[in-house]
């Protein structure tokens, strides 16, 4: 069974986990991520991993309430027992030296970001980030990327800190103003994503995203996370996460991702009115 | 000897206007009485041809005469002997292809039932209590890792731990069962069923490691250092599609997701159970085998007013065991037999609404010996439907030969093994069911288990110190 060892929301709905798992924490590599089952009643929930201590034998992972079973996730204390965490899953990203590389993360990718920097850092290259979120309050690890980053770009919507907008047009200002970058890792929303990937096209600059289409099994059995990379189809779960930005099929991954909105509300409002189940 | 029946007792069964609306059990099996009936009408073959019929060679005459003996304890401790899983496999074998088929009592009559006989004592043990075991065997000091708890995996461990090996399982999911508990739905195969077989595998010794992704968490060659033998039983993997337009829409599953999302993750119990799924009115279901026949029969207990079957050729050439089309065909399934879908329509916001369907006339005989489905030119027709199931099958699981660039794979991504051994192509790594062989059944992969078990015994035995 796998424990967990600390729990506690670092921003506004931004949770931050860590639990005993040493065998994952000594195998998992950057952009690999694990599938959390808080209860039997739950989904099967992909979730990225963004720390670990091999040598305590633990992970961290960042994640947002966003359905009845993330949100079950947060009710979680320390010293509970999780019903099923199954990992590492996928493939982790490219790991060499690129040169300059730019990871661009929000909202849960801020984390996501995190182990990648620090990789990509101990192979030689000059690693700067791009951290966004709508206002400063909703940022977190500031000092974790600071320490291991030449440099991070702040974006803010409400310009409370860095940047006023978004990270897509904070790169886009930059590589028009002149910055190379040989690499872009994006981790975060579909849309920002998407967004990044636009900006980077016509300099065909490699970028590469982090999918997080809906997942069942997440073991290359279901095909639920297929996705249209390059005209073929691909399943994020065995040949991903991650794939090249320019060769996705954005238009279908937007609307497949909120193929289940109606049943989060009804999964939602049972839980929050009244006949949820007894824990 | 009274007369001999000319047909089977038949099994009671749940009406079907009333099953639709429930996920309880299809049939109810056979009363002590009805089964001693059947199987008076054994002939008792000096040479049976039924034990070489099944895949994993059952003495059926031998536990049929402990049934007409009213000697049922003997019954299943003779079944036991060969099988470690005479609940499922009374229920899902495909009896009329192997044992029943060639009974001798077939040539001119039914065959015996053979399978509701085997159906009848696992039920009748359970309703015994806590099922007896086996002496435990001496024990050999070999170590053996079972990659994958499905219908291999399990038969593979069974016989490995009673032949005295220190057996631990993998199993990647939170359940173990692989097919039985994500794929076979649970008023075919009841979920109990198979976490009791699971539970008495458990008591044989075997250690089962749930949530454990063989290739992820530890690699082949980490196993072989720390194991004596290793067979992997990684099962189905990734769906095949039919590579129409459309097929990204949501609402179009893969019958992998589909049964997987109402079996393994109880979403028909939604939602108390949290995991969702498009409860369509109209769905469609394309492919003609036993999965497709699961799909279809799925969607009307979710609730479907109308589940339609598309398949590219005729009812005589369907895939799909006799009875499970009996069944679907019983509870109001429909099917659109020489169809199959050119492509899907979506509306605006990429929600399926419409399937194109080609109308198919059959040719020449293909390479399997069915004749060919040849589309007819301009007679395509399009039916508003708000759920499609693609179930045509699906490739070898990816995750072993993907990580382990030392194993030999065939054209389909399929683990090569030598099928009279199970070896692959790593010494004292040996492999057996879906992921060897592709899609096939239940009881084919419990007889590469089998094999590999034994040829597995005979590996640790002479080769290892």
């Amino acid at each position: 069974m796998i424990k967990v060892i600390e729990i506690s929301e670092i921003a506004p709905n931004v949770h931050e986990c860590t639990v005993e798992a040493r065998d994952i924490a000594t195998r998992v590599k950057p952009g690999q991520f694990i599938i959390i089952i808080p209860d039997e009643y739950c989904e099967r929930t992909p979730i990225t991993v963004s720390d670990w201590d091999p040598a305590a034998g633990t992970i961290t992972f960042i994640f947002l309430s966003i359905g009845s079973s993330t949100e079950r996730l947060t009710e979680l204390k320390p010293g509970d027992e999780i019903y099923s965490l199954t990992g590492p899953l996928g493939k982790s990203f490219d790991m060499e030296k690129f040169g300059t590389v730019a990871l661009v993360g929000g909202c849960y990718g801020i984390g996501g970001i995190y182990p990648a920097a620090r990789a990509l850092k101990e192979l030689g290259n000059k690693v700067v980030c791009y951290s966004e979120a709508r206002s400063n309050f909703l940022l977190y690890w500031d000092k974790k990327l600071e320490e291991t980053s030449d440099e991070v770009k702040y974006a803010t919507t409400d310009a409370s800190k860095g940047y006023k907008g978004h990270s897509h047009d904070q790169l886009k200002t930059d590589l028009e103003s002149g910055i190379r970058y040989d690499r872009v890792i994006a981790v975060g929303c579909t849309f920002m994503m998407y967004r990044i990937s636009q900006v980077t096209r016509p300099y065909k600059l490699k970028t590469i995203v982090s999918m997080n289409p809906i997942m069942i099994d997440g073991t290359g059995m279901c095909g639920a996370c297929r996705i249209e990379v390059d005209g073929t189809t691909k399943f994020a779960c065995v040949d991903g996460p991650h794939f090249d930005g320019h060769l996705v099929d954005w238009n279908i991954i937007l609307a497949r991702r909120k193929a289940y909105l109606e049943e989060e509300i009804v999964s939602l409002e049972r839980k929050n009115y009244g006949e949820g189940h007894s824990h | 000897m009274a007369k001999v029946s000319p047909t089977k007792i038949p099994m009671r069964e749940q009406p079907a206007e009333e099953r639709v609306r429930n996920y309880e059990e299809v049939p109810f099996g056979y009363s002590p009485k009805e089964a001693i009936l059947e199987g008076e009408r054994c002939l008792m073959c000096k040479k049976p041809k039924c034990i070489a019929g099944c895949p994993v060679e059952i003495d059926i005459p031998g536990f049929i005469q402990f049934i007409v003996d009213n000697d049922f304890r003997g019954g299943i401790r003779r079944i036991k002997e060969k099988n470690i899983l005479p609940a499922v496999c009374g229920r899902v074998c495909p009896q009329e292809e192997q044992c029943e088929k060639v009974c001798i009592l077939g040539v001119k009559k039914e065959p015996v039932a053979i399978g509701r006989l085997e159906r009848f004592l696992a039920d009748w043990e359970r309703d015994q209590g806590e099922s007896e075991l086996p002496k435990k065997p001496k024990q050999t000091g070999k170590k053996i890792v079972v990659v994958g708890a499905g219908p291999a995996g399990i038969t593979a461990a069974a016989d490995l731990v009673r032949l005295g090996h220190k057996v631990d399982m993998f199993e990647a999911l939170h359940e173990p069962g692989g097919v039985l508990v994500y794929g076979i739905p649970e008023f075919r195969l009841p979920k109990s069923i198979v976490f009791r077989e699971i539970n008495f595998l458990e008591r044989l010794g075997v250690k089962i490691y749930k949530d454990h992704v063989i290739g992820m968490i530890r690699s082949i060659a980490e196993l072989r250092q720390e194991y004596d033998a290793i067979f992997l039983g990684t099962g189905a993997g990734l769906p095949w599609f039919l590579q129409v337009p459309g097929e990204n829409l949501n609402g179009v599953y893969s019958a992998n997701e589909y049964l997987t999302r109402a079996n393994l993750m109880k979403a028909y119990l939604f939602p108390k159970y949290k995991t969702p799924i498009v409860r369509g009115k109209c769905v469609v279901t394309v492919g003609g085998g036993n999965v497709a026949m699961d799909c279809a029969r799925t969607a009307l207990r979710l609730g479907a007013e109308k589940s339609i079957i598309l398949y590219r050729r005729s009812r005589q050439e369907m895939p799909a065991r006799d009875e499970e089309i009996h069944h679907a065909e019983e509870e109001g399934v429909i099917f659109k037999l020489l169809s199959t879908p050119a492509a899907f329509h979506g509306d605006e916001r990429n929600w399926l609404k419409e399937v194109e369907a080609i109308r198919m006339k059959l040719g020449e005989p293909d390479d399997s010996g069915r004749r060919r489905p040849v589309p007819i030119p301009d007679a395509n027709y399009r039916m508003p439907i708000d759920v499609a199931v693609i179930a045509i099958g699906n490739s070898p699981n990816p995750l072993i030969p993907n990580t382990t660039p030392e194993i030999e794979v065939g054209k389909w991504g399929n683990i090569q093994t030598d099928l009279e051994t199970g070896k692959t192509s790593i010494p004292g790594v040996f492999a057996g069911g879906d992921v060897a062989t592709g899609a096939a059944t239940v009881i084919l992969a419990m007889g590469a288990g089998k094999i590999a078990a034994r040829s597995i015994h005979e590996y640790v035995m002479d080769t290892i110190p």
